[in-house]
């Protein structure tokens, strides 16, 4: 069994129900994106996805593995990794201190190496910093390295993110709104990433508002209203799909309109 | 030697290097300004302080938990050592090491819970542990001589005894090297990177794969163990101690120390240590007016260098340089 396969997942907070019953599979290598209107439980459903929220019922897998009910930190081991909608950068770090932080897991040092600092550990330092400094240079902060993370602007940002996540060589990459505030030419430089990293073997999540750029780096999508799956397919299914026509629009009239 | 990054800072300028190097002569050239024992004695204290808030700094500043217990583990440090090495018998430098390991096992077991506390839920948490230390101390008259204190026989390593100021004053100066070495290679580490990780953001941590609670556990051990050789140390320089050394107030001015010094700043500490170790007995000639004075003078610290007195002036400097 590959891919992240979800079964039954149901989130509660205090008898809402942010998600509800909702089960899909997420096939290796290929773009999956997920929209819906606001408050459709997108975000819950990421947060569920990388552990930092307990499922109230419900499974996860990937590859067959499970990892309901596992701890954050051991989802990020299973090859899950994300970004954020609300930026979650490291402010008290450089560009490049943000992206080593993120090879973690790729990093075993012992403490004991960490406190000499023995030359293993230099020579690992210096690996973990290399393959930053590569990251960087693939999101296009090349020039940005030494920067502090707190002078950085906003798009910037959110590209150092996407770099931080790459870090730890992630085999599901969860971008949540990652063109959320950019303008459209960083928009496009955004989906350009994005089918950079497809091509490179990653599995993306894609959790977006801009439907030009779903439409674009989609090779499947999952639309979600009130927490439960309103439709499911490619994106010329979806797009005509009645039902998504009318949660976007009210009453369903030119289907263009939904992705404009 | 690869080449060198032209963005990394010259040898003289980066911490490991040029501030080790800044700190071991300052600590060589200051028994030139140190015209008797009395002034042997403020050093030897100050440099004791710094050992402690260099370890609690990589609690606060860095991993952002508060601890407001730490003169705890340097008292059981210093009562252990003295009790392993007078009742027990224990070579000096043996009895300082079993009872590093027996606080480092304590701040374990009593970190795994108190740690998943946040913000003033884990400073209550360990003020009680604290208190409970102190209190233990005070009250255990039969083995700790209660509130009175109790003598420590003196540090002998392979049959040559440790006495006298200007003897101690380069043991400690050798061990707050130690100290400051360590804690800057763990800070360039990738634990140090991890503890700064979880301090802005827990769940960013979390998701590149951090296990925050066990890194939280790591540098509170950390930190203990710092505290608890320098309490150990502490016993065998000054012969004599008494639980007054493990009581709040103590705790209270450790944390002072790393906030006034600066948090996140492994020199910062040092000086906070050197400042607030050095001012009340520089202000013995204001006499009554002593803690109004240190306390104004703390307050202006604070409003004029929020970050803390170092981080502070060297981003000042590092402006001016520009």
């Amino acid at each position: 069994m590959s891919g992240l396969r979800i079964e039954g997942l149901s989130k509660e907070f205090g008898g809402v129900h942010a998600v509800l019953d909702l089960s899909f599979e997420i096939r290796p290598g290929i773009v999956h994106s997920i929209i819906g209107p606001n408050g459709a439980g997108k975000t819950t459903l990421l947060n569920l996805l990388t552990g930092v929220y307990f499922a109230s019922s419900g499974r996860i897998s990937l590859d067959g593995r499970e990892l309901t009910g596992l701890p954050t930190h051991a989802f990020a081991a299973a090859g899950i990794g994300r970004t954020f909608q609300n930026l979650q950068i490291f402010f008290n770090m450089s560009a490049l201190e943000n992206v080593m932080t993120g090879r973690h897991l790729r990093e075993n040092c012992g403490l004991l190496a960490a406190l000499m600092r023995t030359p293993r550990l230099v020579r690992a330092e210096r690996d973990c910093r290399d393959r930053a400094l590569e990251l960087l240079r693939f999101v296009g902060l090349g020039g940005s390295a030494d920067a502090a993370a707190d002078s950085m602007p906003y798009g910037a940002l959110k590209r150092l993110e996407i770099a931080r996540a790459l870090a730890g060589d992630p085999r599901i990459l969860l971008l949540d709104e990652p063109a959320a505030g950019l303008n459209p030419t960083e928009s496009m430089e955004i989906a350009g990433l994005i089918r950079k990293l497809s091509q490179a073997g990653t599995t993306v999540v894609l959790v977006e508002h801009n439907m030009r750029l779903v439409m674009d780096v989609s090779d499947h999508i999952l639309v979600l209203d009130y927490g439960r799956k309103l439709s499911e397919g490619s994106a010329e299914q979806v797009r005509n799909d009645p039902r998504v026509i009318e949660a976007y629009l009210g009453a369903a009239e030119q289907p263009e309109q939904a992705h404009a | 030697m690869s080449e060198r990054d032209p963005a990394a800072p010259r040898w003289w300028a980066a911490p490991r290097t040029g501030g080790l190097a800044t700190l071991a002569l300052i600590i060589a050239l200051t028994p030139f300004a140190l015209a008797n024992n009395y002034f042997y004695d403020v050093a030897i204290l100050v440099g004791l302080n710094a050992i402690v808030c260099v370890g609690l700094n990589l609690l606060i500043g860095y991993a952002g938990q508060i601890s407001l217990g730490h003169a705890g583990f340097f008292g059981l440090g210093a009562y252990g050592s003295a009790l392993l090495a007078s009742r027990y018998g224990m070579p000096p430098l043996a009895a300082l090491a079993a009872t590093t390991a027996a606080v480092a096992l304590v701040a374990l077991l009593v970190g795994r819970p108190i740690l998943r506390l946040k913000g003033h839920y884990l400073a209550m948490a360990t003020l009680g542990l604290g208190i409970i230390i102190s209190i233990v101390l005070a009250n255990e008259d039969g083995i700790t001589g209660g509130p009175d204190g109790m003598p420590v026989p003196p540090l002998t390593v392979l049959g040559w005894t440790v006495q006298g100021e200007q003897v101690w004053y380069w043991v400690i100066g050798g061990c707050l090297l130690l100290a400051v070495w360590l804690a800057l290679n763990l800070i360039e580490s990738p634990t140090g990177r991890a503890l700064r990780a979880l301090h802005t953001s827990e769940v960013a941590a979390e998701v590149v794969g951090i296990d925050s609670a066990r890194q939280k556990l790591k540098v509170f051990v950390i930190s203990a163990v710092f505290a608890a050789i320098a309490g150990g140390l502490t016993a065998f320089y000054s012969g004599f101690i008494t639980p007054e050394k493990a009581s709040f107030m103590r705790s209270v001015e450790l944390v002072t120390m790393v906030v006034f010094g600066g948090m996140a700043s492994t020199f910062g500490a040092v000086v906070g240590a050197a400042v607030l170790t050095i001012l009340p007995q520089a202000l013995t000639v204001v006499k009554e007016y002593e803690m109004v004075v240190l306390g104004a003078i703390m307050m202006a610290t604070m409003i004029f260098f929020p970050r803390g007195a170092v981080p502070t002036i060297g981003a000042w400097l590092a402006r001016r340089s520009r």
